[in-house]
């Protein structure tokens, strides 16, 4: 149980038992009083929430009501646009990821993010699955390609594409490249994977075949989704927040969530009332 | 209302008067079409003037002593060996200046710049060499390059291509690297990757072929251009392929047979003119195809 | 969950620096080429001195140019650049616009491909081959059919005569403005249709809708739509044409005197500084008045070239 060692594979397997022998309960990501600024627009306001570890946390409310801007806060992409901050706490293993000291690249191979668009990079599938790695490990050849394999097993798509790996990645369909996208983030093996409406731009076999893995995911991986279909949140996250107008109204466990909530406002959205 | 009570003869009045406004409309729109057609043909009747002529007075005098002979006296049944060669060096080694310096000033536009005043400047200063007359490149080369080094040499003239290059690759960089997606940055800085990163390995990649048109299209305007070297690296009518020493070129040597009292000096001129221009046409048509077929 | 807190040490990792030196080289280089400029802007202008302390503004309206007496005037070369740009717009301009019209509205769908690149290629023929096909093939058109025709009938006109007179060698002021043309039609037309191609079908197609001919759409929607634009357009063609070195040697006919007549011979800067940099030696003040004019001919294609760049950045922007 040396939590202190390296990415190595074995380092990793290690360390994923040792999470499995973990407090369950013990949530991954602490948000705590969370606010964010677009300039002069505060567009998050006091957010606290927690992300349990190897959960689904699936974030749901109308446009613009802010949930994708949190999810943007917790591996801190807004960083590449000046004029937007976030002031607050987001703990992670008892460090503030919104702290300005924060190792952005070390923060980015532990919280990983597939977007809403896939978006492969134009290079082979082998290299796209590659790219992250390389950046923070080096692996030699063979270990290099026993990951590759192991992220494109484990995003369901090894045994279409194991023939092809050379190929470039824009050859492949809109689901597959979602999927690509999705092994490319667990390549890195990070702890958390944010997951920005991962399907929204996908047919609807698609994106059955990604809830699924999204359950198979979670056994190893903690998961925010963020999803404008509450059909999804339903089926796919253990808890689930409701975000109106850059505040978190109501979070609970989905099947109360959806059946009896407690906040009227919940109940105005998911009856469709608005959003 | 009124309208409906309008006598049959006024109905029959205003429709022969929009018949004939009509036929008048009609016979300008025609008019007018036909000229199109005209300033069409035009612009087309001088582009096969050009190449009409380059090949019948060209062509007759390309043989095989064109490629293997330099630049001899008028009667010696010279060549052209020394221009081609010395156009050759000194166009490869401009652009390869040139471009890392575009590439980098396209990608601080694109990347660093964000709409800051400097930014702006920056790409206002690029468009205004980018147009710039190259004969004041050449001159102002001549006062830094030639001047104070006590000569001509084939340096100068590549450093003076370099700056005609450099705006070019300017604006074909900052378009490309401008058309990346935004979530393809975001998908590989979200893995981890330091900005440099991030442009170099997946924008660059992305943009790889507008870039490359770019870098073509830049050859094959300074593989053109005369002026420029006539202030830097002059000529030179013996072989000569040490930069240091005044080089022969293509353009240069065009220009001084081409007025020449001499009818082989003159064939040669057309030969090298023919020469050029089928060597910037085909780049030109080569980088199109290359955009269009990978796009 | 003491042991995780040492799992990741917060330390800048090696990204930052390689982010640091990437980011300072494009810098940097964008600040090169400001330093590029500024210093051809400083180039000329020092080397001109002493020309402009020797002649004074008066270099600008005198029209000697006498190597023997060592005394330059700049006003020839000027007045060649300049009219020679001017003509040559107002023959461009008009074709150029024939040109647009017809790839944006006119041509059938499967020439607009082929005819637009082959103008397109005629923008990329190096500006020597122009020169040479002009004096080879224009010149000697001009000099038996053209110019001769011109002053034996536009010649005798009263009020226009003086325009068409002296002898007909082919060379001259209006054939130099004729090759420019040539030379500057492919870029004006790519600009024009470039920006014909921005307005918004909806706009055309109420135009139509109401029974306008193709025409009267052109010259009432997309005209007025692309104003600034085409302006700007013409302004680029403007610029370059000023430049212009080889394609206008070879036929203005090089003489310091400035003629009444279009078909008089004159110089333009470019051809100028072209034709007597050969025998300017260094530190001459024949080359210092060269370069004076270099500076003068920047100065003017610099405004013209500013001018049309903010006219046309404004369609980019809206």
């Amino acid at each position: 149980m040396d939590m202190s060692q390296g990415l190595s594979t074995v380092g990793t397997d290690t360390r994923m038992q040792a999470r499995s022998e973990a407090v369950l309960s013990a949530p991954r990501i602490a948000i705590e009083g969370l606010s964010f600024f677009y300039g002069a627009n505060k567009a998050l306001k006091d957010i606290k929430l927690d992300l349990p570890d190897r959960q689904v946390t699936g974030m749901i409310g109308p446009s613009g009501c802010g949930k994708s801007t949190l999810l943007r806060v917790i591996n801190r992409m807004y960083d590449l646009y000046p004029g937007q901050r976030a002031e607050g706490r987001v703990m992670m293993d008892g460090m503030n990821l919104v702290a300005p000291e924060m190792d952005l690249n070390a923060l980015r191979s532990r919280v990983g993010m597939v977007f809403q668009k896939p978006t492969p990079f134009p290079m082979s599938i082998y290299d796209n699955v590659a790219f992250g790695v390389k950046l923070h490990e080096r692996l030699s050849r063979p270990e290099m390609d026993e990951r590759v394999e192991w992220s494109l097993t484990r995003a369901a798509l090894w045994t279409e594409v194991k023939d092809r790996l050379n190929s470039s990645a824009t050859g492949l369909s809109g689901g597959q490249q979602q999927r690509l996208c999705i092994a490319r983030t667990i390549a890195v093996r990070p702890e958390v994977i944010l997951l920005d409406e991962p399907t929204s731009a996908l047919d609807p076999i698609s994106t059955l075949r990604i809830e699924e893995l999204i359950d198979e995911l979670k056994r190893d991986f903690t998961i925010a989704i963020v999803t404008h279909n509450m059909q999804q949140a339903a089926r796919c996250a253990d808890q689930v927040a409701f975000f109106y107008l850059g505040e978190l109204v109501e979070v609970g466990q989905a099947a109360q969530m959806f059946t009896a909530p407690q906040q009227k406002r919940t109940q105005e959205y998911i009856t469709g009332r608005f959003g | 209302m009124s309208a409906t009570m309008v006598q049959p003869d006024t109905a029959g009045r205003k429709d022969a008067v929009a018949r004939a406004l009509g036929r008048r409309r009609y016979a300008v729109d025609r008019l007018v079409k036909a000229l199109c057609w005209l300033a069409t043909a035009i612009g087309l009747f001088f582009l096969a003037s050009i190449l009409l002529t380059l090949v019948l007075r060209g062509l007759g005098g390309l043989n095989l002593s064109v490629l293997t002979e330099v630049t001899k006296p008028p009667g010696s049944n010279g060549g052209l060996l020394n221009a081609i060669v010395g156009s050759l060096i000194q166009t490869g080694l401009g652009t390869l200046i040139g471009t890392p310096i575009g590439l980098m000033v396209g990608t601080y536009l694109s990347e660093y710049s964000a709409g800051s005043k400097l930014g702006n400047v920056v790409r206002f200063v690029s468009d205004v060499l980018l147009s710039a007359p190259s004969i004041l490149i050449g001159l102002f080369v001549y006062q830094v390059a030639v001047g104070p080094f006590g000569g001509y040499s084939g340096w100068a003239g590549c450093l003076a291509l370099a700056v005609i290059v450099i705006p070019i690759v300017v604006r074909t960089t900052e378009d490309m690297l401008r058309l990346v997606p935004v979530s393809l940055r975001e998908a590989a800085v979200a893995l981890g990757a330091p900005k440099w990163k991030a442009i170099v390995f997946v924008c660059y990649r992305a943009g790889l072929d507008g870039i490359l048109t770019g870098v073509l299209l830049a050859l094959a305007r300074v593989a053109g251009e005369t002026a420029p070297l006539l202030f830097t690296s002059l000529g030179n009518l013996n072989w000569s392929v040490n930069l240091g020493q005044p080089m022969s070129s293509l353009p240069v040597t065009i220009y001084q047979y081409a007025g020449a009292a001499f009818a082989d000096w003159v064939q040669l001129a057309w030969v090298g003119a023919l020469l050029i221009t089928l060597g910037v046409l085909a780049i030109n048509i080569l980088a199109r195809v290359a955009l269009q077929r990978r796009s | 969950m003491s042991q995780a807190v040492t799992e990741r040490p917060v330390r800048r990792s090696s990204g930052q620096l390689g982010d640091k030196i990437f980011a300072g080289v494009a810098r940097l280089s964008g600040v090169f080429v400001l330093v590029l400029l500024g210093a051809i802007i400083v180039t000329l202008f020092v080397g001109g001195l002493p020309a402009l302390r020797a002649f004074g503004p008066g270099f600008l309206s005198n029209a000697d140019w006498d190597p023997m007496a060592d005394v330059y005037g700049g006003a020839v070369a000027i007045y060649g650049t300049l009219i020679t740009a001017v003509l040559a717009l107002v023959m461009a301009v008009p074709v150029a616009f024939g040109i647009a019209f017809f790839l944006t509205e006119l041509a059938p769908m499967s020439l607009r491909r082929p005819i637009g690149t082959a103008i397109e290629l005629l923008a990329a023929v190096p500006s020597i081959i122009y020169g040479m096909w002009g004096f080879f093939v224009i010149v000697p058109f001009m000099a038996e059919y053209i110019q001769p025709w011109a002053i034996d009938t536009l010649g005798e006109l009263p009020g226009i005569g003086w325009l068409f007179q002296g002898p007909p060698f082919g060379t001259g002021i209006l054939t130099a403005a004729l090759i420019l043309a040539i030379m500057v039609i492919p870029f004006v037309a790519a600009t024009m249709r470039d920006v014909f191609l921005t307005v918004p079908a909806v706009f055309k197609e109420s135009a139509y809708g109401v029974g306008c001919t193709t025409w009267e759409v052109m010259r009432s929607i997309v005209l007025p739509y692309t104003r600034v634009s085409v302006v700007g357009g013409i302004m680029l063609g403007l610029g370059r044409a000023l430049g212009e070195t080889m394609a206008v040697t070879f036929v203005i006919g090089n003489t310091n005197r400035i003629s009444s007549s279009l078909f008089g011979p004159s110089n333009t800067i470019a051809s100028l500084v072209a034709l007597e940099f050969p025998e300017s030696p260094m530190g001459s003040l024949k080359l210092s008045s060269l370069l004076l004019l270099g500076f003068i001919l920047f100065v003017i294609s610099f405004i013209v070239l500013a001018i049309s760049r903010l006219l046309l950045r404004q369609r980019m922007r809206a």
